[in-house]
């Protein structure tokens, strides 16, 4: 993959979190995924299709997931239900639509999102696709987004 | 002001009501897809201002957009195009389409109120 296809969904989640949840958030060293390996306990996918193929997955502890959440409705939310999947996919759907700006010469469309949970949870794509793992840190805790991408 | 917010996000409808509430607009009626959407909106006529994501299920928002503007009866109703949808061409999609003005999520209250015009 060209990891310079990873830079605008590295610049789109700083600013996703800035903006729409006032965290900033600092990303670490992306590194390639070898093989699949259990990741966080909440994953939202976005599924890239057009000039290039494959799909981000932006993955949360749980705790993370339910305090994001909580600041996004104004309200704490204590349960893994459908606000913290609701929620957990716009993140990933607004990362993944910011990001295409920057990537106009592969003319990408996004998916709806999907949102998987479960403890220690493994994300597996083709291994003819690429993933790069970007980890982040904020004050609330750490995360990762893992960008799959093929192009022609 | 009617508004009509239509988004398949319940999380987003949420922030959103929060912040349309917040810069005076008590009235807000809402559908999760464009399909839902064209039965809400033919409901409850007036309608002033539609706020409308893209990316939805059953029936997307660009496809809404090009149904409601091909109907004379909401020549007169306002659609801001609200979505992270983000690309210049995009834009220039739904603008062509008939859409009043486009905003890219996430965005702060000030920049909504400015694209709403209110």
């Amino acid at each position: 993959m060209n990891v310079s296809y990873v830079n605008p969904f590295i610049t789109s989640t700083l600013e996703t979190f800035k903006t729409m949840l006032d965290v900033e958030v600092k990303p670490g060293v992306p590194h390639a995924k070898t093989e699949p390996l259990p990741t966080h306990d909440v994953s939202g996918i976005i599924g890239l299709s057009g000039g290039a193929q494959g799909s981000i997955a932006i993955s949360f502890p749980k705790r993370l997931a339910l305090q994001l959440v909580s600041k996004m409705l104004g309200m704490e939310v204590k349960v893994m239900g459908s606000d913290v999947t609701d929620g957990i996919g716009e993140i990933a759907n607004i990362i993944a639509g910011n990001a295409k700006q920057h990537l106009n010469g592969l003319d990408l469309s996004i998916s709806l999102p999907n949102v998987v949970v479960g403890k220690d949870h493994v994300l597996a794509t083709q291994k003819s696709i690429p993933t790069l793992v970007v980890p982040f840190a904020s004050d609330m805790g750490e995360f990762t987004m893992e960008v799959s991408l093929k192009t022609e | 002001m009617k508004l009509l917010l239509i988004d398949d996000s319940a999380t987003m409808r949420r922030i959103q009501k929060t912040q349309l509430s917040n810069l005076g607009i008590g009235e807000v009626i809402e559908a999760g897809n464009g399909e839902e959407g064209l039965t809400v909106l033919a409901d409850n006529m007036p309608v002033d201002l539609i706020m409308l994501d893209w990316n939805m299920p059953v029936m997307d928002g660009i496809t809404f957009l090009k149904k409601v503007r091909e109907n004379p009866s909401y020549k007169d109703v306002k659609i801001v195009m609200c979505t992270s949808e983000s690309e210049k061409s995009r834009v220039l999609e739904a603008l062509k389409a008939g859409a009043n003005n486009y905003i890219v999520k996430p965005f702060t209250p000030e920049a909504l109120k400015e694209k709403l015009g209110i």
